[in-house]
C-alpha cells in the first residue's frame, strides 16, 4: 500500500496573517505565516501493537484543570504537559520519532512542498450564487424580486420530486479544507514561524497542520 | 503593533520623508540578462497608498506629450535611492485631479519651507 509506505512530516500550527516578502530576484511573494511552537509527540503508533504505523502530535497550551482525567494519563504518559491540540499522522517512519519528543520548524525547509489543512472561515446560511457560484437571474429585462434566487430545481410531476442532492442555500464555509502543493517560502527557526508561499484555509489565529505534500514532487 | 510587524521589519528600508506633490527621482536597479543598469524616473508623486510592508507610491511625469505614471512599493528592493528634488504646496493627499490639466495648469507650486532652512 502506497500510504503506510510514504514518510510524512507534519507540525500543528496557528495562522498569524499573510503578508509579502520579496526574494533574491525582486519578486514580491505573497506569503501565509503560521507560528508552529511546542509540538510535541504524544503517542506512537506502531504496526505490533496498533496494525499501523502513526505519530500523534500535540500541539498548544491548555488550562491543566479543563483536562479529563482521561487526556491527563494520556499526556503523562508521553511525560509532556497536556496540549490544546492532537492529530495523528500515518507515516512510515514512526519509530524514528520518540516519545515525548519537540518538534520544530526545522523539520521542513525552504523550497519543500507542503499541504496545509485547516477549517475555513465560515460564512453562515448563504445562497446559491455565494455558495454555488449559480448565476443567478438578470438583473433586469422585467425580473422581479429573483435576482439571487436559483431559478427551477427540476421537473414538474415527472419525477415529482427534488432530486437529491440538488444545490441549494444552506451553511457554508467552517468545514475542513486541504490546499495542495503550497511552497515554504522561509523557516524562521529562531521565533518558530512558518512562512508559506499563497493563502491556506482558515481565519487568523486557527490551528492548521502543516505537512508534506501527497502529490507531485 | 500588528501580529507580523516582526516579520516585515525584515523588508522595511529606509526611505527619505515624501508625500503628494514633492518631485522626486527613482533610481530603478534594471537587470537585463547580465548587466545592471540604473535608470531614473523623475516625476511628481501622486499619492501614497498603504502601510508598513504594502505601501505603494505613484510617480507621474509627461514623457513626449503623454503622461506616464508609475506605482512602486515604497520598500522594494529594484529601487536603488528615492532622491526628493522639490518639496510641492499641494492640499491634497492623492493628485488625481493633475491628470486633466496640461501646460501651465500643470504645476504644481514649490513649498518654500524658511523656518527650518538656514
Amino acid at each position: 500500500m502506497s500510504t503506510t509506505a510514504r514518510q510524512v512530516k507534519g507540525l500543528l500550527g496557528t495562522k498569524l496573517g499573510m503578508t509579502q516578502v520579496w526574494d533574491e530576484d525582486n519578486r514580491l511573494i505573497p506569503v501565509t505565516v503560521v507560528k508552529a511552537d511546542s509540538n510535541v509527540i504524544t503517542q506512537l503508533r506502531s504496526a505490533d501493537v496498533d496494525g499501523y504505523t502513526a505519530v500523534q502530535i500535540g500541539y498548544g497550551q491548555i488550562d491543566p484543570r479543563k483536562v479529563t482525567k482521561p487526556l491527563a494519563g494520556h499526556f503523562e504518559k508521553a511525560g509532556v504537559t497536556p496540549r490544546r491540540h492532537v492529530v495523528e499522522l500515518r507515516t512510515a517512519d514512526a519509530d524514528s520519532y520518540e516519545l515525548g519528543q519537540e518538534l520544530s520548524v526545522e523539520l521542513f525547509e525552504t523550497g519543500q512542498k507542503v499541504d496545509v489543512v485547516g477549517t475555513t472561515k465560515g460564512k453562515g446560511f448563504a445562497g446559491v450564487m455565494k455558495r454555488h457560484g449559480f448565476a443567478g437571474v438578470s438583473a433586469s429585462h422585467g425580473a422581479h424580486k429573483n435576482h439571487r434566487k436559483p431559478g427551477s430545481i427540476g421537473g414538474a410531476s415527472t419525477p415529482g420530486r427534488v432530486f437529491r442532492g440538488q444545490r441549494m442555500a444552506g451553511r457554508m464555509g467552517a468545514v475542513q479544507q486541504t490546499t495542495l502543493n503550497l511552497t515554504v517560502h522561509a523557516v524562521d527557526t529562531e521565533n518558530s514561524l512558518l512562512l508559506i508561499k499563497g493563502a491556506v484555509p482558515g481565519a487568523r489565529g486557527s490551528v492548521v497542520l502543516v505537512r508534506s505534500a501527497v502529490k507531485g514532487a | 503593533m500588528h501580529i507580523l510587524d516582526s516579520v516585515d521589519a525584515a523588508s522595511l528600508r529606509d526611505v527619505p520623508e515624501f508625500r503628494a506633490g514633492d518631485t522626486v527621482k527613482v533610481h530603478v536597479n534594471i537587470i537585463e540578462g547580465k548587466t545592471a543598469r540604473i535608470q531614473v524616473f523623475q516625476g511628481y508623486v501622486m499619492g501614497r497608498q498603504g502601510h508598513g510592508v504594502r505601501e505603494t507610491f505613484t510617480v507621474r511625469k509627461v514623457s513626449f506629450g503623454v503622461g506616464v505614471e508609475r506605482t512602486f512599493p515604497v520598500h522594494s528592493p529594484i529601487i536603488d535611492h528615492i532622491e526628493v528634488v522639490t518639496k510641492g504646496d499641494v492640499r491634497r493627499a492623492k493628485l488625481y485631479y493633475m491628470r486633466k490639466r496640461h501646460g501651465k495648469a500643470a504645476r504644481i507650486k514649490e513649498k518654500r519651507d524658511f523656518g527650518t532652512a538656514k
